[in-house]
Order: C-alpha cells, then sequence, then structure tokens
C-alpha cells in the first residue's frame, strides 16, 4: 500500500514538476532563436564568401545534458508494451538538440555564420549500459567564420 | 593555433601536414553530483552538473589535442571531431581528434 502511495506521488511531482519545467524551457528556447536569427549554422562546408574576405575560422562548441522526468519515463514504459512514437522521448532529444544549438551560437560571439555543424547525441549517467534512456548528452560543434 | 572542422582555413595556404593529432580525457563526478543527478531525474531537466562536467572534458581533450600538434610542430589543427563514449557507470570518455598542419 505503501509503495503505490509512494509510486503514485512520485508519478504526480514528476508530471507537474516536469511539465513545468519543459514549458519554461521551450520558451527561453524560441526567445534565444530569435535573438540570433542573423547567425545561420549550416552544414554545407564551402560559403561565398571570397577567401581574403573572411578574417578568421574557429571551432565553436555547445553541449547539454538533459533527464527525463519520472511521468515521461513511465508513460515511455508503457509505450515500449504496445509500440509506436514515443512521443515523451521526442521532447527530450528535441530540447537538447536546439539547446546545444544555441550554446554554440553563444559562443560563436559576432562571428556572420558557422558552417559544417554536425550534431551529435550520446547517452551518459548511470542507466549509460542499461536499455533504458536515462539522460542524454547534445553537442554541437562547428566553425564560426568571421567576416570583414 | 587555429581550430576548425572545415578542410582548410579560409584564406590561408597549407604548407605541411603532420597527420592525425588526438586528444582524450576520462571523468566523474563526485557521489554528490550524482545523487543530486538522480535526483533531478525524478523532474526531469537539465543536469547542470553533467553538462558542467563535460564541458571542462572537452576542453581538456581539446587542450591536450592542441599541445599534440605544438609538439609537432603545427600551427592548425582543420577536421577536428568529438566524440563521447561511457565506458563506466558515472564517468564519460571525452575523445578529440583532427589533422595537424602548417598553414602560412
Amino acid at each position: 500500500m505503501y509503495n503505490l502511495l509512494f509510486f503514485i506521488t512520485l508519478i504526480t511531482v514528476g508530471y507537474l514538476a516536469g511539465s513545468f519545467a519543459e514549458r519554461y524551457h521551450y520558451r527561453s528556447i524560441h526567445q534565444r532563436e530569435k535573438m540570433f536569427i542573423n547567425l545561420p549554422a549550416v552544414t554545407i562546408k564551402n560559403v561565398d564568401y571570397p577567401d581574403d574576405k573572411i578574417k578568421s575560422a574557429k571551432l565553436v562548441y555547445g553541449s547539454a545534458v538533459i533527464s527525463i522526468d519520472y511521468f515521461k519515463r513511465f508513460t515511455a514504459s508503457l509505450r515500449n508494451i504496445f509500440g509506436g512514437a514515443v512521443k515523451s522521448y521526442e521532447s527530450l532529444i528535441d530540447r537538447a538538440r536546439r539547446e546545444a544549438l544555441l550554446r554554440m551560437k553563444e559562443m560563436a560571439g559576432d562571428s556572420k555564420i558557422i558552417v559544417n555543424v554536425r550534431i551529435e547525441t550520446s547517452t551518459i549517467g548511470r542507466n549509460a549500459n542499461k536499455k533504458g534512456v536515462g539522460c542524454l548528452e547534445a553537442i554541437a560543434y562547428g566553425t564560426a567564420l568571421t567576416v570583414a | 593555433m587555429i581550430i576548425t572542422n572545415i578542410e582548410t582555413v579560409p584564406g590561408k595556404m597549407i604548407v605541411e601536414h603532420f597527420g592525425l593529432v588526438s586528444g582524450s580525457t576520462i571523468r566523474a563526478k563526485h557521489v554528490g553530483r550524482d545523487i543530486m543527478a538522480s535526483l533531478k531525474n525524478l523532474v526531469g531537466g537539465e543536469l547542470k552538473g553533467y553538462t558542467q562536467l563535460l564541458q571542462e572534458s572537452r576542453e581538456q581533450a581539446l587542450d591536450r589535442m592542441v599541445d599534440q600538434a605544438r609538439q609537432l610542430g603545427a600551427n592548425a589543427i582543420l577536421n577536428v571531431r568529438f566524440s563521447t563514449s561511457s565506458v563506466a557507470q558515472g564517468a564519460a570518455e571525452l575523445y578529440a581528434y583532427g589533422t595537424a598542419v602548417r598553414i602560412e
């Protein structure tokens, strides 16, 4: 009985705190994405700037480790029984990647463009060697070009 | 030291290749951080302790790579890649590698 109560409390806390944190995070992501609208990050290597116009090139990177809440982990494990799209993990990965991209752009400073951007994800932490996704790291890196 | 992840440094000429240089580091956070992280796992959200840990380790891996390139006499590293793998519980390996060259 106590176990069940404990479990229900965990789920409720997870749901309330998790969805609040997610909304808050998305709001801040949208806001900062608007700020960086003039700094494109592209996956191509060659841009149309003449070589003598480019002042400097430097490596920029950003990363974020984001974990999923208890409620979503529970719904995801239910989803594993029936199969199908696991929505709760989609938003987790989306948040991690966009946050990593934003941090990379923050590092770029007054650069004009970031070329050859790569995004990688890896699971770390306690659950890394088990089946479940505990928390996940997204890293984005690229070359920031400053144009005179 | 110029570091890029494209094949050239725009506006510069490559005069000498030195081959692959790499740097890696394996790090773990102290137990307190791990406990905080597992609490944070309950409510979800960003694990700031881990983010900071990985960021520091990545910088150290880069530093080691740069040291190696400097010993060879290079002044730039091109086509740099990062990779991460978890080797044990709570520990992560960060690896950075690239091609050391001299540019003019």
